[in-house]
């Protein structure tokens, strides 16, 4: 095996010393009846080449070489190509997590820029060197707000990614934490006399996300301060990082949850992500997570060092902050470089561009559908709402090499035949045509209608 | 001080600051294309929303950015390096293929919501992978959705409640043997069950008299590790699994320590309900300086309905897709499906390695830790005589005589030119030692690695200051982690 540095010659000699006749003489502690016999049916060993031709076969069924116009918190950006060859250094790519800082002070150091960067994005004053994804950071933020206020029940936005609301119903129900859900307006955010009226003395939280689901900017001003006149806190998701670019960011959140993968990581059909969470300094020492800080050794000189351990599950075991252990480090050191690489400038003019595309597209498609909630402001993300069935427009795309919008009515009935629709710098107004083109065909002539037996 | 040993040497390297010492207004490393729609006025978009100042972030060049990081990364060490004996751990060599199959175009840039009809190859990744685990692991099903070990910890449980929930009684408590890693504990809090210790005997093996007392009806699972954290497989597997399943109770295995059974034995075979993998442990994925992992859960058919949603299915056309209508689902714990690049690195070293590849790899583990026990034995002291399988676990009895550590010991370890083994862990052993060497060590590494240690035992003896002070040859050495924790500096800021 190509990959085993030994010759049998070292196993002989390796054995001798160790004084057993063969390598079964080492696995005699498993009881004879559970000691396998067989071959695993697994497929037989394969070359090199034969591994890259398989993946490779897999790779052109997946929908190589189409435009996408899909976002719903994953989100195709242009991902600089040092990112790569940045990470691929094996002193990145194979260190463990840095418990020992002396010979781990790259990756610390890379996690103290990263941090420091989210805060500058994100407006708040610390940041943790990452969770598993959006979805996971928002449940934490949320569980670590009830923590703080010591209250128990939580208000959800309707309008944030309806599968960040699933998992984070999948943590409350075995924690007892009550969840309540507020719907949207008219413009797509949050419906402000419905939250009103969420409140009890025992609601830890708001969640809501913006840009939301829809692609909305909430008004996180009047959020937070009814929140807070309630003695609650305000989470906020954000799931699209490539928005603090041109967006104000949340700044009267007190936890913002936030999804990083805009920031050069590859879609990868889902993962591995970036999540993270920011807060106020105040609120530190309930943030789970790992956290770097800065050290001094005993010469004076300036280092960094993993920190606050005392929340974390291998010291605090069944009181810790969370379970959390590994995070994403090495998709975080991703994020890490694209945000060096635009930088200051740079993310606001990505931002724009982002802003322009999905502006000319939304125009476009409003000449021959409905585009829904017109009024308040949006980042890359908007909903059309069409006469014929999403699926079945998907469909006719396909053929055209296009991708079309997420199809919401799984999630949003009430919206009817709608579709969640994105842009970003990589859309070219070429594909933006050929979609409105297809679209506008069925628009133009037909009257709503389901169109049954379209499969997904 | 003693020179080293023929493994390492002194090296330049470069002094390099943080990113924003560097940055200076008007430097830019990204170009952006022409635009190919009219521009906007943001102001008017976005009105009150519009975003006027990115506080302190950089502006550097791309030549500085390559340097910046390379620099930073030769601070670090790293498998690629030499051996990362951390217990528990299993730093093994991740194979570079792994890292092209997952940057082929379709796979790197595949939308987790692009139709199922064009995602076939993606879909077949994950159907294939989930096969191999399920024959491995010796089990009926698998969910690949948890991102990491603990949150298959926190799936597995969750299957766990769902289940016994189903049958009218969740049940209240978990049982974590006392040397069980940081995150059992953690976990079963956070699915909202109580957790009740359970003592080792003198083997470092779950004591079966005090299993069978603590075993009630109010107990929902125990959490195992097998081997466990001593390295030791637990000989009476068959009566712990019995004696949980008598009084209705199921049995988690927390497969951490997977690699010193695959190919060899399989955890449902010996009784095992349900386990988490840890695919950045055992199958190669790269750790990456703290992740991403990918923690798969493995179960037994009767806690196939509970599984997290979506479930991969083959439909009637033949085709794969994903099942949504999973009524008895114990929910999602992740948006979309989970650490998909993770799998392709995974399916890529079971193929690289095959049934016979991975046999071998099993018991090259398992040769080279006891290699090292034999190394070393006599020189550190041996807390548990019980046979290892993948690790081995030694205490610091004998240099703490000196006032030697095992702190200081694995301190001293970086100077000979290895990472250190893993110190605080497990907590039933006093000062402990856990060294996994994995499959990916030659003879000559691990006879570098036990001529090093012993090397360090004689400098306790000769001149145990040298180990105190140790490290010698870092950037820097023994850094101040309580001041750091009591004033926290987790950001950079400007200098006023």
């Amino acid at each position: 095996m190509r990959y085993l540095p030994k010759s049998p010659a070292d196993r002989e000699a390796m054995l001798e010393a160790i004084g057993a006749r063969s390598i079964n003489d080492l696995f005699e502690p498993i009881p004879g009846q559970y000691r396998l016999k067989r071959d695993l049916k697994v497929p037989r060993q394969m070359a090199e080449s034969e591994i890259m031709d398989w993946f490779d076969q897999c790779s052109r069924e997946n929908g190589d070489e189409y435009s996408i116009f899909l976002g719903a918190g994953a989100y195709y950006h242009y991902r600089p190509v040092i990112i790569d060859s940045l990470i691929s250094r094996g002193e990145f790519l194979t260190a463990y997590t840095p418990y020992q800082p002396e010979v781990s002070q790259g990756t610390l150091q890379s996690i103290f820029e990263f941090q420091t960067m989210i805060c500058e994005l994100t407006g708040m004053e610390v940041a943790n060197a990452s969770m598993y994804d959006g979805s996971t950071a928002s449940t934490e933020a949320v569980l670590m707000a009830t923590r703080l206020t010591g209250r128990r029940s939580v208000t959800v936005a309707r309008s944030i990614h309806p599968e960040y609301r699933e998992v984070l119903e999948t943590y409350a129900l075995n924690q007892g934490i009550p969840l309540s859900t507020v719907s949207f307006g008219e413009n797509g955010g949050v419906n402000l006399k419905g939250l009103q009226k969420s409140f009890t003395p025992d609601t830890a939280c708001v969640l809501i996300q913006s840009p939301n689901f829809f692609g909305t900017i909430e008004d996180v001003a009047a959020i937070a301060e009814m929140a807070h006149k309630h003695g609650a806190l305000l989470v906020v998701a954000i799931s699209e990082a490539v928005s603090l670019g041109i967006v104000e960011p949340p700044r009267q959140a007190d936890i913002i949850a936030m999804e990083a993968q805009s920031f050069g990581v590859p879609l990868g059909f889902g993962g591995p992500y970036c999540g993270v969470i920011s807060t106020r300094e105040q609120h530190m020492r309930q943030m789970p997570g790992r956290l770097v800080g800065q050290a001094t050794d005993r010469k004076g000189k300036r280092g960094f060092v993993l920190t606050l351990a005392t929340r974390e599950q291998h010291i605090r075991r069944e009181k810790a902050t969370s379970n959390i252990c590994t995070n994403q480090a090495l998709v975080a050191l991703m994020a890490n470089i694209f945000m060096t690489v635009y930088g200051k400038v740079g993310l606001k003019e990505l931002a724009k561009q982002n802003l322009a595309k999905t502006a000319y597209a939304a125009t476009r498609f409003g000449k021959h559908a409905k585009v829904l909630f017109p009024s308040a402001p949006r980042f890359n993300e908007f909903v059309v709402q069409t006469k014929e069935d999403p699926y079945a427009i998907n469909h006719r795309l396909l053929g055209h090499k296009v991708v079309g919008g997420f199809p919401l009515k799984k999630f949003f009935p009430e919206l009817g035949n709608a579709a969640l629709w994105c842009c970003t710098e990589m859309t070219s107004r070429t594909a933006i045509d050929t979609a409105v083109g297809v679209l506008a065909e069925s628009e133009a002539t037909e009257p709503a209608r389901e169109t049954a037996g379209v499969a997904r | 001080m003693t020179p080293m040993t023929r493994k390492a040497t002194r090296h330049i390297s470069q002094n390099e600051g943080l990113i924003f010492e560097k940055s200076s207004p008007g430097k830019a490393a990204f170009k952006l294309p022409p635009l190919d729609v009219p521009e906007v006025d943001t102001a008017k978009l976005l009105g009150e929303s519009e975003r006027k100042d990115l506080g302190n972030m950089p502006e550097v060049s791309e030549i500085e950015i390559i340097r910046h990081f390379t620099r930073l990364s030769t601070w670090n060490y790293a498998i690629d390096l030499g051996m990362y004996p951390l217990g528990s751990c299993t730093m093994k060599y991740n194979p570079r293929v792994n890292e092209a199959v997952t940057r082929l175009p379709g796979l790197a840039n595949g939308h987790p919501y692009q139709p199922e009809k064009i995602s076939q190859g993606a879909l077949r990744i994950i159907k294939t992978l989930s096969e191999c685990l399920t024959e491995i692991t010796g089990m009926d099903a698998i969910t690949l959705q948890p991102a990491a070990g603990a949150h298959g910890e926190l799936t597995g449980l969750l299957l766990v409640r769902g289940y016994l929930q189903s049958k009218g009684n969740p049940r209240k408590k978990i049982l974590i043997p006392d040397s069980a890693h940081g995150t059992n504990p953690a976990t079963a809090a956070t699915v909202g069950y109580a957790v009740e210790n359970l003592k080792s005997n003198s083997l470092g093996m779950v004591d079966i008299p005090s299993l069978a007392a603590q075993m009630n009806e109010d107990v929902a699972a125990l959490m195992l590790t097998n081997p466990n954290t001593l390295g030791v497989f637990e000989q009476e597997i068959h009566k712990i699994a019995e004696l949980m399943h008598a009084k209705g109770g199921l049995l988690y295995m927390d497969g951490a320590n997977m690699n010193a059974l695959v190919g060899k034995a399989r955890p449902g075979d010996f009784g095992v309900d349900v386990m988490h993998l840890n695919l950045h442990k055992t199958f190669s994925t790269p750790h990456g300086g703290g992740g991403p992992g990918s923690g798969p859960v493995a179960v037994k058919k009767f806690l196939e309905p509970f599984l997290p949603k979506p479930v991969i299915v083959t439909k009637a056309d033949g085709t794969l897709g994903f099942d949504y209508n999973r009524p008895q689902s114990v929910g999602r714990v992740r948006v979309f499906y989970g650490n998909f690049g993770m799998f392709t690195r995974a399916l890529a070293y079971i193929l690289a390695n095959g049934p016979d590849g991975l046999r071998q790899t099993t018991e090259d583990a398992v040769l080279n830790a006891n290699y090292i026990r034999k190394g070393l034995e006599g020189v550190y002291d041996l807390p548990y005589s019980t046979p290892s399988m993948h690790e081995v676990v030694f205490s610091d009895k004998l240099q703490a005589k000196q006032g030697v550590k095992t702190g200081d010991i694995a301190k001293r370890l970086i100077d000979y030119g290895f990472h250190p083994y893993t110190v605080s862990f497990p907590l039933i052993v006093h000062g402990t030692l856990m060294i996994e060497p994995t499959e990916s060590e030659s003879k000559e590494e691990l006879d570098l690695f036990i001529e090093a240690m012993r090397s360090i035992a004689q400098e306790v003896q000769e001149e145990p200051g040298t180990v105190l002070e140790a490290p010698h040859n870092t950037r820097v050495s023994r850094l101040d982690e309580v001041a750091a924790a009591r004033k926290p500096v987790l950001r950079w800021k400007p200098t006023a």
